[in-house]
């Protein structure tokens, strides 16, 4: 088993984290969110991964012949669909916080206190 | 297509039809959203009266241990058809007081409410995330609906930041659960699982737990909950505060007792989380004067309650747990439903603006539903508290009735005390709530509007439904019957996998006796005693819930910091 891709995926998940506790910028902090999001990919893809593992396409390949798990690919591509929902509205409430109040910072849009 | 699946497909192909029409009309769907969800209803409720664990349908056509199933039990189905009771009113509360038009919203109401019945039904773990997900992009876009409102805004944003943080951290302990079983139907990750669990494993349910905590807003993941609850429009607060917490319980209590029961030892972790989101939501809701976000602290304190019951991990528990949901999601609709009438009428929630100022027959539902959370016999929650209490000496926890006594009668108190100032005018008028500031004139353009004639009714029936819960005939044996086969871990593998439904000796639940009674009593003591104090007192709070009050301060920022803190602690305690 190869760490490296689970390092990728918690240093992914760290930074990603990182920069939305310490954003100031909404379309800053969706980006970071999205970083974070990437780290699962990582992390998924890692999981099923056979080191001399073809594309699981029984085309053209013989029966038998080691594959990579398909059905992480199937949850990946799963994932990215719902982060890229996820994604699509958060911009959409940044886009609405600086059209209507002028700010895009999530600090000084506050209005919610206790 | 079995009942189950088709009361998911309704719903989300009618909230299709109409978001594919939304762009062609300027008309709302009137009734049309609650003809569906009566519907879907009675499909559950179809899909109920043949008794589980059963596997119900596998998509696809594959073999269950392949293919995606729905497998239906008393537990998860009963939650199903509550959500989809819950949902023919908030759609009937919509359809009347909404006025934005466009069919949008119809179509976000109908796949939020599809999605939490699906996420009930499902038997894999990494549909019961896709289900997650789907319900909580709809639900920050409803919270978001009434967006010209700088709270709603940002309510909107700490919801959907803080909750997409949890499903990260849900889908890592989904990862790593199948990386190290190589399964998702929850009967085989269940079968792969031993009694000693590896390292992974255990951070996996750590990360699972986390996930679907911060769903359920549970401390230290709670801080997003009362600002979502608190702007989000009135039907969507009557499905976000009966249902969609207790839903992530569900979540958690679902994979508990199918993959970790006898593995994982999480009754003292659960029974500290869950009393100390009881404490801090309990506080926190004492010191509120914006009825919407005292009501979302209300949901929080009781969230806690229901944690506390399911960490008992006993049948008995589970029981107690699924009653209460059922009675306190019932009370807390009529609630919202009685805050709704506030609204319309005078366009604000805040009790310092309202002092005095509401209609009286209203105040008459608003302190039957504070008695009631305070658990007045012969309500649903009285008899829920009772099962819970039971549950607990059994199980050895003496102190826990005394915690529940507490949390109930401040919880009440309080709703009783804002009740006596804004529909009695008893007290002086409270002090103006920077926490519940909104500008005049945007309020001034209310989405809310209309339906004087329903909500009224609607608020009475919910409240009575509320307290007849307790009075159903036969609940107990089905609530013990259900309870006795959601614990039953290898009783439901056989179902889903082997296709067998096996035989399991339901719990036998005692009907209330008189402690029962005399813990009622004191809650309802308690309850009247904190509202007394809270109308000729306590104008301020003392600083150590001042500084609790700060920590709730609209940053998602912040709310991220503690949800990795509470993670990071959870994992910590699980691996070693």
């Amino acid at each position: 088993m190869n760490v490296v891709p689970y390092a990728v995926a918690v240093w992914l998940l760290a930074v990603g984290v990182y920069g939305v506790v310490t954003s100031r910028h909404l379309v800053h902090l969706v980006l970071c969110l999205a970083v974070a999001q990437a780290s699962t990919y990582v992390l998924l893809l890692a999981i099923g991964y056979r080191t001399p593992g073809r594309a699981p396409i029984f085309f053209d390949i013989p029966p038998g012949t080691p594959v990579v798990d398909p059905v992480v690919q199937a949850l990946t591509l799963t994932d990215v669909v719902v982060e890229a929902t996820v994604t699509a509205v958060l911009l959409a409430l940044a886009v609405q916080a600086h059209r209507r109040f002028g700010t895009a910072d999530p600090d000084r849009l506050g209005e919610l206190r206790g | 297509m079995t009942t189950a699946v088709l009361s998911v497909f309704v719903p989300l192909g009618a909230a299709c039809a109409l978001a594919a029409l939304a762009p062609f009309t300027r008309r709302r769907a009137g009734w049309t959203p609650v003809v569906v969800m009566a519907a879907t209803a009675a499909l559950l409720a179809v899909t109920l009266a043949r008794p589980g664990p059963r596997l119900d349908f596998v998509f696809g056509g594959w073999a269950p241990r392949v293919g995606v199933v729905f497998a239906i039990d008393g537990i998860g189905g009963g939650l199903a058809l509550f959500v989809a009771v819950l949902g023919v009113v908030a759609l009937a509360v919509a359809a009347r007081t909404i006025v934005v038009e466009s069919l949008a919203f119809d179509a976000l109401m109908l796949v939020f409410i599809g999605a939490m019945i699906g996420f009930c039904l499902t038997g894999d773990l990494f549909n019961l995330f896709v289900f997650f997900e789907l319900m909580g992009v709809a639900a920050y876009v409803l919270v978001a609906y009434e967006v010209r409102r700088r709270a709603a805004l940002e309510g909107a944003l700490t919801f959907a930041v803080t909750n997409t943080v949890g499903s990260i951290l849900l889908l890592f302990g989904i990862a790593l659960l199948y990386g190290h079983t190589g399964a998702l139907n929850l009967a085989q990750i269940g079968r792969a699982v031993g009694p000693d669990p590896a390292t992974p494993v255990r951070v996996a349910f750590a990360l699972l737990a986390c996930g679907l905590l911060v769903k359920a807003a549970v401390v230290p993941f709670h801080l997003w909950t009362a600002d979502a609850y608190a702007v989000a429009p009135t039907p969507v607060c009557i499905l976000l505060a009966g249902a969609f917490s207790e839903l992530g319980l569900y979540g958690l209590a679902r994979v508990y007792w199918t993959v970790f029961d006898g593995a994982l030892d999480v009754r003292a972790v659960l029974l500290v989380a869950g009393l100390l989101t009881a404490v801090v939501g309990a506080v926190m809701c004492a010191v509120q004067h914006h009825l919407k976000r005292m009501l979302a602290f209300a949901t929080i304190a009781q969230v806690g309650l229901f944690l506390t019951g399911l960490g008992l991990t006993t049948a008995g528990g589970v029981a107690g747990t699924a009653l209460w949901v059922v009675g306190d999601g019932l009370v807390k609709a009529g609630l919202f439903a009685c805050v709704a009438i506030l609204r319309q009428r005078f366009g604000d929630v805040e009790a310092a603006d309202l002092h005095g100022r509401g209609p009286r027959g209203v105040g008459v539902v608003f302190v039957v539903g504070a008695l009631a959370i305070a658990s007045l016999p012969p309500s649903g929650p009285f008899l829920a508290k009772a099962v819970l209490e039971d549950a607990a000496l059994a199980a050895g926890y003496p102190w826990l009735p005394a915690a529940l006594l507490v949390v109930t009668g401040v919880v009440g108190g309080t709703l009783l005390r804002v009740a006596a100032q804004v529909f009695w005018g008893l007290g002086a008028p409270p002090p103006h709530d920077p926490a519940g500031e909104e500008p005049r004139d945007e309020t001034a353009r209310e989405s809310e509007r209309g339906g004087a004639g329903l909500l009224p009714v609607l608020a009475g029936a919910l409240m009575a439904a509320g307290v007849a819960w307790g009075l159903v005939p036969g609940l107990r044996t089905a609530a013990g019957r259900a309870a006795a086969v959601f614990t039953d871990r290898h009783g439901y593998a056989a179902a889903v996998l082997g296709g067998r439904a096996p035989h399991v000796a339901p719990v036998e639940l005692a009907p209330p006796g008189a402690t029962a009674y005399l813990y009622a009593a004191g809650s309802l003591a308690l309850a009247l005693a904190v509202a007394a104090v809270g109308l000729w007192r306590g104008r301020h709070a003392p600083a150590p819930v001042q500084a609790l009050r700060r920590l709730h301060n609209g940053r998602p920022g912040d709310y991220v910091a503690w949800t990795v803190l509470g993670a990071a602690i959870l994992a910590a305690v699980f691996a070693f």
